[in-house]
């Protein structure tokens, strides 16, 4: 595990430049050489959806993936996407709704409904539920969760 | 009492307000401050080797080649820390006859459950500690694993510990009244075994602990992702013979707890006795893997359940047989007696049946700990009652809604005592069945799933009733002699400019514990939600208290905060009387203002806060201002507060696969005095969902050699968003006259109630095929099995 490999990528709008393991993983990679800890690890397996990030602007598992792949790509976290407001009103309709409990899903959450709302601005009830599907919450039984995003999903139309 | 109940029963009050929780937005923003996102200096990480069988000791281990491999700090053994700790023993005093074997950190010999630590690698990092765990050299020689509970129980059947004598840790029988005769004078008799499947709790985040050690102050502090910090600090500075000022317990966030984080874990003693070693920080966070053979499971339960009813539907007894598996140990110090001390216990309670009979036995064996989980035992005891509730309306050809209807404990008859001796102080049970029937449309549904039933569609509609225990008080388990407390304590202080500071014995893990605290002390002082800053989870910083569980944050903290709040309100007016040279008796507070009966603004808190603070020259002689008070409260007329309510399932079933789709779920709960209903129902909703898990999709496999099958989050089935259904809850207030505040607990209402729910919905839906399903989870190939096409 010696060898390393030398990395140029943008995360959240700034230019990173790291050498790393090879072996080093994308959630390791973000919480431990850039100390973006709002991703979080949790299923390690890409089941659950709590290390959410994007990356060239596709929702990615980010324990599914070596840092090393990176190279190049822009990489984007809860951290800069709270940053620039593009969550803000997702963030808004959450928390006005208690869509968030321990609080420890909702980066991935909103990640994953941000994705949703980009490509269908106004998903049903149901359509929301099929595409949180790979998110875990133990929380609050998604319930409020859809009423978020469906609330947030309104306001994107009237705003357009 | 009418005169203090002002602010609680006021119009414009918070109490009773939904109000968004203010500490949720970092959260949103990935700001949330979880133990693995702590950066300490000289940190070094911690890995297991754990136990690959369920039974085996070890012929010799080495770890020379760990020990030297790159970034490893130190490798340690349980040889390593023999003097350095006393072992713990999961048994309370009250619990008679129980017995548990004393558990150490590390496996000196013997393990008893895959996945029980066994090494621990200090190094640099995570991945290096687990390369050199690839560099032990461990023979084992496996032992016979002791898997099944009637096996454990068996004459004949070796003890798990040879100390014990035998396999049995608690026992308990329940006889009241007279069964036999009415089992003997009965009408209708209906009778079935059920069974619950091991589940566990799948934390988002982790177990996670971060202890560091400063040997020249000689201090330990463990940042600890845990519902009880107070409780922990008694239980570190006892075992590892330290101070008790010498330990400090921070819980910043938690990450989903649900009486998981709760217990102690001996990788958690480990990661302690290593910091004391050491003299450093050191974390352990559990891996995914490491989580499901390490967390505490819950429920696994066998029940033979029997109720014999007259004619006209009446519940004439009740009789049930639980045996219950707990693993290699009872865990301390909540013991693993609990759980199934609550089901028989709970069984049957919220109906006026008087003749009882229950048997409880709780076995040893080896997979990892059972001990309480979210509603303990309640989804058990509420899934056979109802169940059985429902066969009986189905062989007297009775409406199960009316059998319940007849045979609920009626709400004009409180205080009440069930034949199992709980006590009830007022319960709202025949409102809460008629309130669901109604918000559901039991009726109109009845007839959809009669015509749908028709063309071959084939839904199912379950009722349960339940009850559910809140606000424990020291019976629970101070009596026991564990250290546990049932009070808590909320200190509440004006700041010089008018705001004011709260700090809280109970915990926060995303309930919104500090909102309403936030809100009882707002309301009580007449104050905006944001001038209120809440502290919680810092055994240095908030008043002892027993932390967030069993339902507790409200009924017992609320409490707390209110009379710590309205003595603070009380030193407010006393020091404002004195400057204005009016009578306390004749001031208010409201909106920031102290002011007069008339509601006139007499002088701001800011104002008061800076005379007190910085101008005390000014002040009348011989006044001191206290603008700090501190209250505690503990429950001692009931020894819990219990509450109660009424859920409904509708799902479809498709006989040909199997599978379930839940199509809505309603709740009605009562947990008396409703401080934020948007909290309330979340709570109950993530609860709903949580049961539904264990009635439908979570178990953990294991083979009859005692190994784990199904160890990730892509074998073991949780309850994700697409299968999940739209939820109704509506609330019923009935608070308990023995607090100010009358709140009882929430948490768990949801969890209790929804197995039976669902379990009794699939069999109203099995109905036309004449079979049942008796086994959770209600997998599909369960039901294919009980439709005989498996």
């Amino acid at each position: 595990m010696s060898e390393t490999v030398t990395i140029r990528l943008t995360v959240n709008d700034a230019p990173v430049e790291r050498t790393i393991a090879p072996r080093l993983n994308l959630v390791d990679f973000l919480r431990d050489e850039l100390g973006l800890t709002g991703t979080h690890w949790s299923c390690e397996h890409g089941a659950c959806g709590a290390c959410t990030v994007r990356v060239d602007g596709e929702i990615v598992r980010g324990c599914l993936i070596f840092a090393v792949q990176l190279d190049g790509a822009n990489v984007e976290t809860i951290e800069g996407m709270s940053e620039s407001g593009a969550l803000a009103d997702l963030q808004a309709a959450f928390h006005a709704r208690n869509a968030v409990q321990c609080g420890f899903c909702s980066a991935g959450m909103l990640l994953t409904a941000d994705a949703l709302l980009r490509r269908n601005p106004a998903p049903s009830r149901d359509e929301i539920r099929a595409a949180l599907s790979g998110n875990y919450c133990r929380c609050t039984g998604y319930h409020a969760i859809v009423d978020a995003v469906a609330e947030a999903a309104q306001r994107r139309a009237q705003r357009r | 009492m009418t005169a203090p109940l002002s602010s609680v029963d006021r119009p414009a009050s918070y109490i009773g307000k939904s109000v968004p929780r203010p500490n949720a937005r970092r959260l949103l923003a990935g700001r949330g401050q979880y133990v693995d996102d702590l950066r300490l200096p000289r940190l070094v990480h911690v890995a297991f080797l754990r136990s690959p069988h369920a039974h085996a000791r070890f012929r010799s281990l080495d770890v020379a080649a760990a020990s030297r491999a790159p970034g490893v700090v130190r490798v340690v053994t349980a040889k390593d820390l023999v003097g350095r700790y006393t072992p713990w023993v999961g048994t309370l005093t009250h619990f008679k006859g129980m017995k548990s074997a004393p558990q150490h950190p590390l496996v000196a010999e013997r393990a008893t459950w895959q996945g029980e630590p066994v090494v621990a690698v200090v190094a640099e990092s995570r991945a290096l500690a687990e390369d050199a765990l690839a560099l032990i050299d461990v023979v084992w020689e496996e032992l016979p694993p002791l898997t099944d509970m009637d096996v454990a129980l068996a004459p004949g059947t070796a003890a798990l510990h040879a100390e014990l004598g035998d396999n049995l840790c608690f026992s308990r029988t329940i006889d009241a009244g007279a069964v036999d005769d009415a089992f003997a004078a009965a009408d209708c008799i209906v009778e079935e075994s059920y069974s619950f499947a091991r589940h566990t709790g799948v934390c988002p985040e982790p177990r996670s602990i971060l202890a560091d050690f400063d040997p020249a102050e000689g201090t330990l502090t463990v940042h600890y992702s845990s519902q009880a910090p107070h409780m922990m600090k008694e239980i570190f500075a006892r075992h590892f013979s330290l101070p008790e000022s010498a330990v400090r317990v921070i819980c910043t966030d938690v990450g989903g707890s649900y009486g998981i984080k709760i217990h102690v874990y001996p990788d958690d003693m480990t990661t302690v006795a290593i910091a004391l070693l050491l003299g450093r920080p050191v974390k352990f966070i559990a891996d995914r893997l490491e989580s499901f053979v390490s967390d505490i499971h819950a429920r696994e339960h066998r029940i033979k359940a029997r109720m014999a009813l007259a004619k006209d539907g009446t519940i004439a007894a009740l009789t049930i047989d639980d045996i219950t598996g707990i693993g290699p140990y009872s865990t301390y110090p909540r013991t693993s007696a609990v759980e199934g001390n609550q089901v028989v216990g709970l069984t049957g309670a919220w109906y006026r049946c008087r003749n009882y009979r229950a048997r409880l036995r709780v076995a040893f064996q080896t997979k990892p700990p059972t001990t309480q989980y979210r509603a303990v035992g309640h989804p058990i005891a509420t899934a056979v009652t109802e169940a059985l509730v429902d066969r009986a309306a189905a062989a007297l050809d009775l409406d199960p809604a009316e059998l319940r209807r007849r045979n609920l404990i009626p709400d004009d008859v409180y205080p009440w005592t069930t034949a199992s001796g709980l006590k009830f102080e007022k319960l709202s049970q025949q409102a809460a069945l008629a309130k669901l029937l109604a918000l559901m449309d039991y009726d109109g549904l009845r007839r959809e799933q009669a015509a749908l039933r028709a063309r071959g569609i084939h839904r199912g509609i379950g009722l349960a009733c339940f009850i559910e225990l809140t606000n424990p008080g020291p019976a629970f388990y101070g009596v026991g002699g564990a250290p546990i407390s049932a009070q808590d304590g909320c200190t509440v202080r004006l700041d010089p400019g008018g705001s004011v500071t709260c700090a809280t014995g109970v915990t926060e893990q995303g309930q919104g514990t500090e909102t309403m605290v936030a809100q009882i002390v707002a309301a009580t002082l007449g104050l905006t939600l944001d001038k209120i800053r809440v502290v919680t989870g810092d055994t240095e910083r908030t008043p002892y208290g027993g932390g967030t569980w069993a339902s507790r944050g409200c009924g017992i903290g609320g409490e707390a905060a209110l009379q710590g709040a309205l003595a603070l309100k009380a030193n407010i007016l006393a020091l404002a009387g004195a400057m204005l040279q009016a009578e306390p008796a004749a001031l208010d507070l409201a909106d920031g203002w102290v002011v007069d009966r008339a509601g006139n603004r007499r002088i701001g808190l800011d104002e008061v806060g800076r005379a007190a603070y910085f101008r005390g020259d000014t002040l009348p002689p011989g006044v001191q201002p206290e603008l700090v008070a501190t209250r505690h409260y503990v429950p001692r007329i009931y020894p819990f507060a219990f509450t109660n309510g009424a859920q409904a399932s509708y799902l479809e079933l498709d006989v040909e696969t199997g599978f379930v789709k839940l199509l809505k779920h309603w709740v009605v709960e009562d947990c008396g005095r409703v401080v934020n209903p948007l909290l309330v129902e979340e709570q109950i909703r993530g609860g709903v969902v949580q049961g539904i898990g264990g009635a439908l999709f979570e178990e953990c496999l294991y083979d009859d050699r005692g190994q784990l099958l199904n160890g990730t989050l892509a074998d073991y089935l949780v309850p994700m968003a697409g299968e999940m259904p739209n939820i109704v809850v509506e609330h019923i207030e009935t608070p308990t006259a023995e607090s100010l505040l009358g709140a009882k607990g929430a948490g768990e209402a949801g969890t209790g109630g929804a197995p039976a729910a669902v379990m009794n919905a699939v069999n109203d839906a099995l109905t036309p095929f004449n079979v049942r399903v008796t086994s959770q989870p209600i997998s599909p190939r369960r039901i294919l099995a009980a439709l005989g096409k498996a």
